[in-house]
């Protein structure tokens, strides 16, 4: 009955927006009845934490030194910040063991006091419970072992805790809702996790250019939420809205959704303040669309994933929200009839398309399987695609007959052989959380390889097909995403996780990529996942430039390390 | 047996609503606008009762302005065999009466042996209509209808409905009035090639002269104002105080 259960939220009013109203006083809370609840994606948790630990790590393994035999490190129980686990990585069939950089410092008592002293008592966080959550992503693929959370309020106190940070050398996660999916934004070992989650200010927003300024910890849904009111939209729209963080999209480059239409945060952000690793403070944050003075230095930080510095302000150009939005979902028989569909819409439905998506029949099934309340739009036949085009524009019943003219005619060629129009938004939701749920559908079907590629839209869904025929019956490969972006998202499900399948996937996958000239990562980054791999898709004059920039702004690498470059840059 | 169905048209329920801002009532402009989900549930049922051959026809109407042909479209896309449009032209929101003297003169042209309404549309919230028009046509009605059965040969229907103490079981003769509720059906998607059929079905308009019906408002909106701000939380540090909280300044305890 989830259609009885959204009624009832509508009739009610709806509590989530109650809630988040609690936590986050500084967003403005409308007074409406209803809350605008169309596409709400929360994450959910499992349950119990650490219960399905086990399986969800098929990349790295994470487990005290002290169980492979041999090195022993034993926690010095006296001090209450020692690193009591020394943490092995390994790496599937191959085992590469990224150690504890050594120049780094532990956490002592005195530091603790220095940052009780710049903080508040209750931003300085050391309890077990906290902390164990920030220590792990939420795919619980990634575990780091911190015994310090910092919560600070502005850039005064980012600024203060990296300038200490950065003199006694001591290694810093920078963190925002903690939705990466490479584990970027948790710790390998004992980092001091730096979330900005209470930064989380709307500072203005210029009515008639759009632009918002805001602080680095705003939730994404509760910006969009801000800015439906004045009739704006986040250029941006992704699975994790409800919990990730400005901050983090940017630092990430996130891509989500509405890419096709509005295109990437570097064309976006405007502006940004960025704290560096010595606390330097660097004002960016401009507003002005048009701006050629010298270097356009925030480009280095949008997609660094916090290895240059830690972003605490943005500045965003915000497009219109238009009207009307429509929604159809609809069933191809084979890929290049995708393809040409997305060809037709590019012409057909030209300014309206507001995204083109797509995912294929493992997926549906795997959505359909472990998602509740999920309705197949196409109950009595089974499909070889589906596709999701969703157009935005200002005027409904012409949008809306442009879509349908463009879809008969596309019927009509044989491109398409079903297919539903969302006639409201309640409907329009329900199609798109199956696009959305894929994720969570996969996290409950056991251990899952991700990986987020950018081809070449013909050669798209040919390593689906030929990492099908690799794996057999032994693992179910989905394939999705940004069809109109030429972005998949291979993922790769088995009940639990297996190091001859992962043997069987890496490292053909990367060089897969690499051979067609795509890139090993589209829109999640490089984290901690694919440090290493970054020569899949980058030359080694790049890297080399890369890491020459990283130790020039980061000159002790306290920033984010592992992270992003690989370690062998760092080795003399 | 031909069943008459009416729809609203409605902003769509997941929509934010705004207060004009002279309180005169509520933005609709540039707003999305939909069919009310009760009148989805009571097009899917009609389509339901068709195919399970109690009925041969099913028309939907509705009443309002111009563009409530496009919610008329939604019924037709989702499989009703015709529409009849009631254009209200300028006269602004018609309220439940009105729409009930205007669904019982259809109803005296159409003849349908079942007219299903939503229980109330999500704008109002009335819950008028269907119980009116019952009343108007003297025919039973059954209303909050979460299950429905028709007997063609009796020509009855058994109407379950959810009232407060549990189900109650109505057996209605028919012609008869019933409103949908909630538990009802899960309304079918609009497929694209029952959207290029819907195409081709008619529209029927008709004006309020040539139903000979009178409308005049019996009500006035005096002024619509927002539900007041809710207050943000808080934290408190001990139990002492949740309770101090809850006795001296809630007052609940």
């Amino acid at each position: 009955m989830r259609r009885g259960k959204s009624l009832k939220c509508f009739l009610a009013g709806c509590h989530l927006y109650q809630h988040s109203a609690c936590i986050y006083p500084e967003i403005p809370n409308s007074a409406s009845a209803i809350f605008q609840a169309s596409r709400i994606s929360l994450i959910h948790y499992p349950e119990s934490p650490l219960q399905s630990y086990d399986k969800f790590n098929p990349l790295r393994h994470v487990c005290p030194m002290a169980s492979r035999g041999g090195v022993l490190h034993r926690p010095n129980k006296e001090s209450l910040i020692a690193t009591s686990r020394i943490h092995q990585r390994s790496f599937g069939s191959t085992t590469i063991n990224i150690q504890r950089n050594p120049s780094f410092s532990m956490i002592n008592s005195d530091d603790i006091n220095y940052f009780r002293d710049i903080l508040d008592d209750n931003t300085v966080i050391q309890d077990e419970d906290r902390l164990s959550s920030a220590n792990i992503d939420w795919m619980r693929k990634y575990k780091g072992s911190s015994k310090l959370l910092l919560l600070p309020k502005d850039t005064d106190e980012v600024s203060k805790i990296l300038r200490y940070c950065n003199s006694r050398r001591l290694a810093v996660v920078p963190q925002g809702g903690n939705t990466g999916l490479v584990g970027g934004s948790v710790p390998v070992y004992d980092e001091v996790i730096v979330n900005v989650g209470l930064m989380n200010k709307i500072i203005s927003l210029d009515k008639v250019s759009g632009i918002l300024k805001c602080e680095a910890g705003c939730i994404l849904q509760n910006l969009d939420s801000f800015l439906a009111n004045e009739c704006y939209l986040m250029p941006i729209d992704l699975g994790a809205k409800g919990s990730c963080q400005i901050g983090g999209n940017v630092s990430t480059n996130a891509g989500g959704l509405h890419f096709v239409r509005y295109g990437s945060l570097h064309g976006n952000v405007l502006g940004l303040e960025v704290v560096l690793a010595d606390g330097t403070v660097l004002d960016m944050l401009g507003s002005l669309r048009k701006d050629n003075t010298g270097y356009d230095l925030k480009h280095l930080f949008i997609g660094s994933e916090g290895t240059l510095g830690i972003i605490t302000k943005v500045s965003i150009l915000t497009p219109a929200r238009l009207s009307s939005t429509n929604l159809a979902f609809l069933a191809c028989e084979d890929y290049s009839s995708c393809q040409e569909l997305l060809l037709k819409a590019k012409r057909g439905l030209g300014e309206v398309l507001s995204a083109f998506e797509f995912l294929d029949t493992n997926s549906m099934d795997l959505v359909l399987d472990k998602l509740e309340g999920v309705r197949n739009p196409f109950p009595s036949s089974l499909h070889k695609f589906y596709v999701l085009i969703e157009t935005t524009g200002t005027d409904d019943s012409y949008d809306r007959a442009k879509l349908e003219t463009f879809l008969v005619n596309s019927m009509e060629g044989g491109l398409i052989s079903d297919g539903v129009i969302a006639q409201d938004i309640n409907q329009a939701s329900s199609f798109w959380r199956i696009r959305e749920g894929i994720t969570e559908a996969l996290m409950k079907a056991g251990a899952v390889y991700k990986y987020d590629l950018s081809l070449p839209v013909e050669k798209l869904y040919d390593i689906v097909v030929e990492m099908q025929l690799r794996l057999g019956s032994s693992a179910k490969v989905c394939g999705y995403g940004h069809l109109g972006d030429g972005n998949l998202h291979l993922n790769i499900s088995t009940p639990n996780y297996d190091d001859n399948v992962f043997a069987q996937i890496e490292p053909f996958v990367y060089e897969w990529t690499a051979e067609h000239r795509g890139s090993i990562s589209a829109e999640h980054g490089l984290g901690l996942m694919k440090a290493d791999k970054i020569h899949y898709s980058k030359s080694t004059e790049t890297v080399r430039l890369m890491a020459s920039i990283k130790k020039l702004v980061d000159p002790n690498g306290i920033m984010n390390p592992y992270k992003v470059l690989p370690q062998s840059i760092y080795s003399p | 047996m031909k069943i008459m169905v009416a729809v609203k048209r409605v902003i769509d329920y997941a929509v934010k609503i705004r207060v004009k801002s002279d309180k005169s009532g509520v933005e609709m402009s540039n707003v999305k606008m939909s069919m009310n989900p009760f009148c989805e549930i009571g097009v899917e049922e009609a389509l339901r009762i068709r195919e399970a051959g109690a009925a041969s026809e099913v028309v939907a109407v509705s009443v309002g302005p111009a563009q409530c042909a496009d919610t008329l479209r939604t019924a037709l896309a989702m499989g009703a065999d015709r529409a009849i449009h009631v254009v209200s032209g300028s006269l602004g929101p018609v309220l439940p009466l009105s729409v009930a003297k205007i669904l019982k003169a259809l109803v005296e042209i159409e003849r349908p042996g079942l007219l299903i309404l939503g229980k109330q549309a999500i704008d109002d919230d009335c819950n008028q209509t269907g119980q009116m028009v019952a009343g108007l046509l003297k025919w039973p009605q059954g209303t909050f209808a979460s299950k429905v059965l028709l007997d063609k040969e009796k020509q009855v229907a058994t109407v379950e409905r959810e009232v407060d103490g549990g189900l109650e079981t109505l057996s209605l003769d028919l012609p008869a009035v019933i409103t949908t509720d909630l538990r009802l059906n899960q309304p079918r998607y609009a497929t694209l090639p029952n959207i290029m059929k819907a195409k081709s079905k008619v529209i029927k308009k008709v004006t309020l002269e040539e139903l000979n019906v009178e409308i005049k408002s019996d009500l006035e909106v005096v002024q619509v104002t927002e539900p007041p701000k809710r207050k943000a939380g808080v934290i408190v540090s001990s139990v002492d105080e949740l309770i101090d909280k809850l006795k001296n300044e809630a007052r609940v305890l």
